[in-house]
């Protein structure tokens, strides 16, 4: 689906994010970018999403470039690490604001406002403002407003990284069970080597400064996974073997 | 709604205060046999509040309109320029720094050549106070039109919003709480404009504002008369700013946080 080939991003200031990155996201898939921060992996992301120009290299989406994005059939849609909802209009109209954009018959775009807040468990907050609404369910609003473009493929750039762990840990299951249910593809960017372990079926590390991939692991194991895949053996062992690859790229640069 | 309730204490207290240093003022003035041509005592600025209505009333009127009119010029002039800057770094930086001149410049000093170069003393006066006023709405609605959330641009860019639906959808929200900031602070500023206009003008006869009878009680030594004037000009400016206030309540209560009732 999207294929991206010896990547390099070099901020004007020289600064180089991203080095010789080349991964293929496949249809169905969850694939995790794990790294530490300032990897360079969510602005991977962003290139991915068509937000920011690669340096060198090339991005390609269903065999196309970026301005065939938003085509029937290339829809991207991209979930920031924060909410970012605009705070003057209301649940409902924050969620339908991307069918508004692309101009989308109104009952058309209604019906899939209720059908997206549905989804996250959010029915009875469509007239809701923002500020009303906990951090964990502003992010909700957030991933509705991302479904509700019933997109092609899903972005998510630390999603979950300023909530606390309860909250965590209850969004990545719902979103795992989306994911299965919608049979969505998502890339997913996270610094947590357990939330990587726990939602992906790869998950490919990313070292720091320059951002390089150094390595991959595919997290063979049964969906729907639940607390008990949290605490089994199989998990841990995920895990450790991650945990290492983090270790060795950060060493091999050291 | 107990007493301690914060609507209740922005009524009440004020009221207090006022109370205290108008009853204060009313007995130090007897107590000590203060001559009117001095310090007159409350009492007798409301009477005379009364008795000159015939020649306050309509100095108001006058005064007022000056305001509003200017007031009103400078919100639409100044939103109209913000939106240019906005949309070119080109007229920001060519025009900007002239705003600032005529800021900075002060109104007493440019008053008497606009004056003299506008015919009509009524127009020079509405010019003086928009000059005054409208350095606030541009500045203010500026950095509001710039006040993005990146992440929403982001949002919209992503989604191939059209320059236009990103203005009105994006740009045009977020400026609203800095616009309704400037706006408080120019309507407060229209009506010294308008004022300061005047006393430089010195125009009598039929369109004779505020500051002409404060000028002219003056030369009387009718000091009531200054301070019922005064006491109008004041009520002016405080019922312009709370028109603004309610305002901005009326289109930001809803959102944004300046305008939300605080929880306790």
């Amino acid at each position: 689906m999207v294929d991206v080939a010896a990547l390099d991003k070099v901020y004007p200031s020289g600064t180089v994010a991203l080095r010789g990155i080349t991964l293929a996201v496949a249809a169905g898939e969850l694939l995790t970018l794990l790294g530490p921060s300032g990897c360079g992996k969510s602005t991977l992301l962003r290139v991915m999403a068509g937000l920011a120009e690669a340096s060198a290299g090339t991005v390609s989406w269903w065999g196309g470039d970026a301005r065939r994005l938003g085509e029937p059939g290339r829809h991207v849609a991209f979930v920031f690490q924060e909410p970012t909802l605009m705070p003057w209009a209301s649940v409902a109209a924050n969620v339908r604001l991307p069918l508004e954009l692309a101009h989308r018959p109104r009952a058309e775009s209604d019906r899939a406002v209720r059908e997206a807040l549905a989804l996250v468990g959010l029915e009875g907050f469509a007239a809701s403002y923002p500020r009303e609404l906990s951090g964990g369910m502003q992010m909700r609003v957030s991933i509705a407003r991302a479904l509700a473009t019933k997109p092609d493929l899903l972005l998510m750039d630390e999603p979950f990284g300023a909530l606390d762990e309860i909250t965590r840990g209850k969004l990545d299951a719902d979103l795992l069970e989306l994911w299965e249910r919608r049979h969505l593809t998502v890339v997913f960017v996270t610094h947590s080597v357990y939330e990587a372990v726990f939602l992906s079926t790869r998950v490919m590390v990313l070292s720091a400064r320059p951002g390089r991939i150094a390595g991959e692991r595919v997290i063979d194991e049964p969906f729907p996974r639940n607390d008990d895949f949290r605490t089994s053996l199989r998990f841990a062992e995920h895990c450790r073997a991650l945990s290492s690859l983090l270790v060795e790229a950060s060493e091999a640069r050291a | 709604m107990g007493w301690g309730d914060e609507r209740t204490l922005r009524v009440v207290m004020p009221v207090v205060i006022a109370a205290i240093a108008l009853g204060g003022w009313e007995l130090a003035v007897r107590a000590y046999d203060v001559p009117r041509y001095i310090v007159p005592a409350p009492s007798l600025v409301a009477k005379t509040l009364v008795s000159d209505w015939p020649i306050l009333g309509p100095s108001l009127l006058v005064t007022l309109r000056t305001t509003l009119v200017a007031f009103a010029i400078a919100v639409a002039l100044g939103t109209l320029l913000a939106f240019l800057f906005v949309q070119s770094r080109w007229i920001e930086l060519s025009l900007f720094p002239y705003a600032v001149a005529l800021q900075v410049t002060p109104i007493v000093a440019i008053a008497p050549l606009i004056i003299i170069w506008v015919k009509d003393t009524q127009t020079a006066l509405v010019v003086c106070a928009v000059i005054v006023a409208i350095f606030p709405v541009i500045a203010n609605t500026t950095l509001g039109l710039r006040s993005v959330d990146p992440g929403l641009a982001a949002l919209f860019r992503m989604h191939k919003a059209s320059r236009m639906q990103e203005l009105l959808r994006l740009r045009v929200p977020s400026a609203a709480p800095y616009f309704f900031a400037g706006l408080r602070v120019a309507s407060g500023l229209a009506l010294i404009g308008a004022v300061v206009a005047e006393f430089v003008a010195g125009t009598g006869g039929e369109a004779a504002g505020l500051a002409y009878q404060i000028l002219q009680a003056g030369y009387q030594l009718n000091v009531p008369r200054m301070f019922a004037a005064l006491a109008l000009v004041t009520l002016a400016g405080v019922s312009l700013f709370a028109a603004t206030v309610w305002l901005s309540r009326l289109a930001l209560g809803k959102w944004h946080e300046s305008e939300l009732e605080r929880e306790r």
